[in-house]
């Protein structure tokens, strides 16, 4: 009993756990990629949103490095110059070819104003944030999981570091946001772009918690991530072709 | 059986890269072997498939399940083939070119390939993949026709399909998280693996995993709320594609989610995975049976039809009756028959009357000797009619639910599933029975795009009447392979 006392005791008066260097970088770039979702927002310039995915992605890219670093998976050193590659570089220049022949700068306008579509994502967003929070994910990991298995102690990460719940939190914010950024713009551009954030949200998540996942189904991730990126390039292309406007507001010829 | 293997993957891609170039008899003959050769390839997997699982390498597998799929996909891909060569021979409609038929049927090849690819993959990751490749593909072939309307559906389909994916794409994550638990940091994410480890997985992470791969995949299955492209895209795509869209890719995306059922039951039992298919699958339900009264248009009123049996599927595998199971594979190889043929029967019908809206199309029995009565069987079939295979395969579904005291669902399943053939019926009706008013030659437009449909009659008559012994242990032992047994 006494010991359990102590034991109880040691954990109320412990003072809040420092997060490890790798807990505090994963968390700062996870924060850093929600602030540039929420910053699609307020671009409405075409070429600003995908300087601003471009960025994104460098973020991602970025914590795949520290990543690497700091639970030592060299594979994630090789991810990291792959995805910077394809999602700072191809895809941007995929997207500005996209963009070269439409006259069109500015994006189409949603059914909300800026405000109003903010409010809306940061209510969505924190929606994400706390459940993830409330589910403890996290927790299962280093505790139950490690006491019944001691041989993959550790098991989140080598260093020991509190598993990064906040940052799989925020991936879970990016995620919702990108869909309320699908939702509320009204051209083909910003629609893709939506969705492309999305991906890098998810490519957080796995980031934060699958960084293990072998390399080859991460290089199938990002080639099939390619392909479609040269489909909605392609799609676009014909869309703005046809209606000479990158517009969706004239796609309401299919109901029922 | 490692010459199967090879053959189910590489000879719709060496069709999609031959037809880059051949000039347009040659796509079509190329085509029509790999179809067949497929088809043919499968038929040989399936007594293998019935005694047990079929590895190559660590990436490649086929379990009984998987065959039934994989036997659904490359008998409409063959089918389709077939048909093709009739859809473009017979005073072809406006703007066909010899580009536009090399485009069709690289396409449709790499659409068919990438469909037979899906259930051969043993990693929940590489399935992914290989769903989100047969997305793209027919994103591509959806738009082909390059109207506005197929223009718009396209882009509405890639957009929520894509987005639908990312969620999918997190659910594999999140497995992958779950399963690291068990079975250590580093791996393959092999479905096997995740199965064998089964109740030791974490149940919060399977959970989501779950919740978000129904949501996720089910964008493509078109379940409710997440099935608005499916009309569109079925309605604009040119009809052989059509076809493969509603026989096939939807249900390669429900096997997608009967994968992560299995993994789920077996980590958390089967409450949970079976209440969500439930509640997703009777909403769904609900909503094509209503959506099938008042339809004007044909290939909308079938693309309909497809969400209504795709709910029955869902519905079908919540009842977690062995005789449910066996049912739910075989509606998935009847489905597949029926819904192609009724595409097929009605791009006839298209082809003949130049139009897609039902209330221009009349005298069908009249004017098409062929097309006419094998589009009425076929109807009939989809309505679950005997002697058809889906009268067979629904009335185990119904009876399983019975089995297992779910009456409730059972029986909003059959009340639902009239209201469907009454929807179906009544607009059938007018298009066949109904005097015909325009001066119209009788005939059909080509007997190519007859013959595919005289083979799916006769499929749903065999899965009805008597299905072959092999196909019988394949479903049984596919029905063991979900209750979790083999």
């Amino acid at each position: 009993m006494a010991i359990a006392w102590t034991g109880l005791a040691a954990h109320v008066t412990a003072p809040p756990a420092v997060p490890s260097v790798f807990g505090g970088s994963a968390n700062v770039i996870a924060v850093l990629v929600l602030l540039l979702e929420f910053g699609m927002f307020r671009q409405a310039l075409l070429r600003d949103q995908i300087r601003l995915y471009a960025a994104q992605s460098a973020a991602v890219s970025v914590l795949a490095v520290i990543v690497a670093a700091a639970k030592n998976v060299p594979e994630l050193y090789v991810l990291a110059a792959l995805s910077a590659a394809l999602k700072v570089v191809i895809v941007p220049l995929v997207m500005r070819r996209v963009l070269r022949g439409a006259d069109e700068e500015i994006a189409g306008s949603g059914t909300l104003g800026v405000a109003t579509t903010v409010l809306l994502a940061i209510a969505v967003g924190a929606f994400g944030f706390f459940t993830v929070g409330t589910l403890g994910i996290a927790d299962v990991a280093p505790g139950t999981a490690q006491v019944a298995r001691p041989h993959h102690a550790g098991s989140f990460d080598g260093t020991g570091a509190a598993p990064p719940e906040t940052a799989l939190g925020l991936a879970m914010a990016v995620v919702l946001v990108a869909f309320v950024l699908m939702i509320v713009r009204r051209d083909v551009v910003s629609q893709a772009i939506g969705f492309f954030t999305l991906e890098n949200g998810v490519s957080l998540a796995a980031l934060v918690i699958a960084a293990h996942m072998p390399l080859i189904l991460e290089v199938a991730f990002l080639f099939d991530l390619l392909v479609a990126v040269v489909v909605f390039g392609v799609l676009i292309r014909v869309h703005h072709g046809r209606g000479q406007s990158l517009s969706t507001a004239e796609l309401t010829r299919l109901r029922g | 059986m490692t010459a199967v293997f090879v053959i189910l993957l590489a000879a719709p891609l060496a069709a999609a890269l031959a037809c880059l170039k051949a000039p347009v008899r040659a796509c079509q003959a190329v085509s029509v072997v790999a179809g067949v050769a497929s088809f043919a390839a499968v038929v040989v997997l399936v007594p293998a498939a019935a005694h047990r699982d079929l590895t190559l390498g660590r990436y490649l597998r086929a379990d009984a399940i998987s065959v039934v799929f994989l036997l659904a996909t490359s008998f409409l891909y063959a089918a389709v083939a077939i048909y093709s060569v009739g859809y473009f021979r017979s005073d072809a409609p406006p703007g066909v070119s010899a580009r536009y038929a090399r485009r069709f049927y690289a396409g449709l090849n790499l659409f068919a390939w990438s469909m037979l690819a899906a259930p051969l993959m043993s990693s929940l990751a590489l399935l992914w993949i290989a769903v989100e490749v047969t997305t793209v593909i027919s994103a591509l072939l959806v738009a082909i026709e390059n109207t506005d309307r197929a223009v718009e559906a396209a882009w509405k389909y890639i957009l929520l399909a894509s987005a639908g994916l990312g969620l999918a794409l997190l659910a594999t994550i999140f497995m992958y998280a779950a399963g690291a638990h068990v079975l250590g940091q580093s791996y393959d994410l092999t479905f096997t693996e995740l199965l064998r480890a089964g109740p030791r997985l974490p149940p919060t992470l399977v959970r989501l995993a779950y919740g978000l791969a129904v949501l996720g995949f089910g964008t493509k299955v078109g379940l409710f709320p997440v099935h608005t492209w499916l009309p569109d895209a079925h309605s604009e795509a040119p009809t052989p594609v059509s076809a493969l869209l509603s026989g096939s890719l939807l249900a390669v995306s429900f096997y997608a989610i009967l994968r992560y059922y299995q993994v789920s039951v077996a980590a958390l039992g089967p409450g949970f995975p079976q209440g969500v298919l439930l509640a997703f699958g009777v909403a769904t339900l609900l909503l094509a049976a209503l959506y099938l009264f008042n339809q004007g248009d044909i290939k909308r009123l079938l693309a309909y039809s497809s969400v209504e049996h795709m709910g029955i599927l869902a519905i079908g595998v919540s009842f977690g009756a062995p005789i449910a199971f066996a049912g739910v594979l075989l509606h998935v190889l009847a489905h597949a028959a029926a819904k192609g043929n009724a595409f097929m029967g009605a791009g006839v019908l298209v082809r003949k009357y130049r139009t897609k809206l039902i209330a221009d199309v009349n005298g069908g029995l009249d004017l098409l000797p062929w097309s006419g009565p094998l589009l009425l069987a076929t109807v009939l079939a989809l309505c679950a009619m005997p002697p058809f295979g889906i009268f067979r395969s629904e009335f185990l579904i119904v009876a399983g639910g019975f089995a297992t005291s779910k009456n409730a669902a059972a029986a909003v399943l059959i009340i639902a599933v009239t209201v469907a053939f009454l929807g179906l019926s009544l607009s059938a009706n007018r298009m066949l029975f109904y005097p015909a008013t325009k001066r119209l030659p009788r005939g059909e437009p080509s007997a190519w795009m007859v013959i595919p449909v005289v083979a799916g009659v006769a499929a749903l008559v065999l899965l009805g009447v008597h299905p072959p012994a092999g196909l019988s242990e394949l479903l049984t032992r596919g029905a063991a392979e979900l209750r979790g047994l083999a």
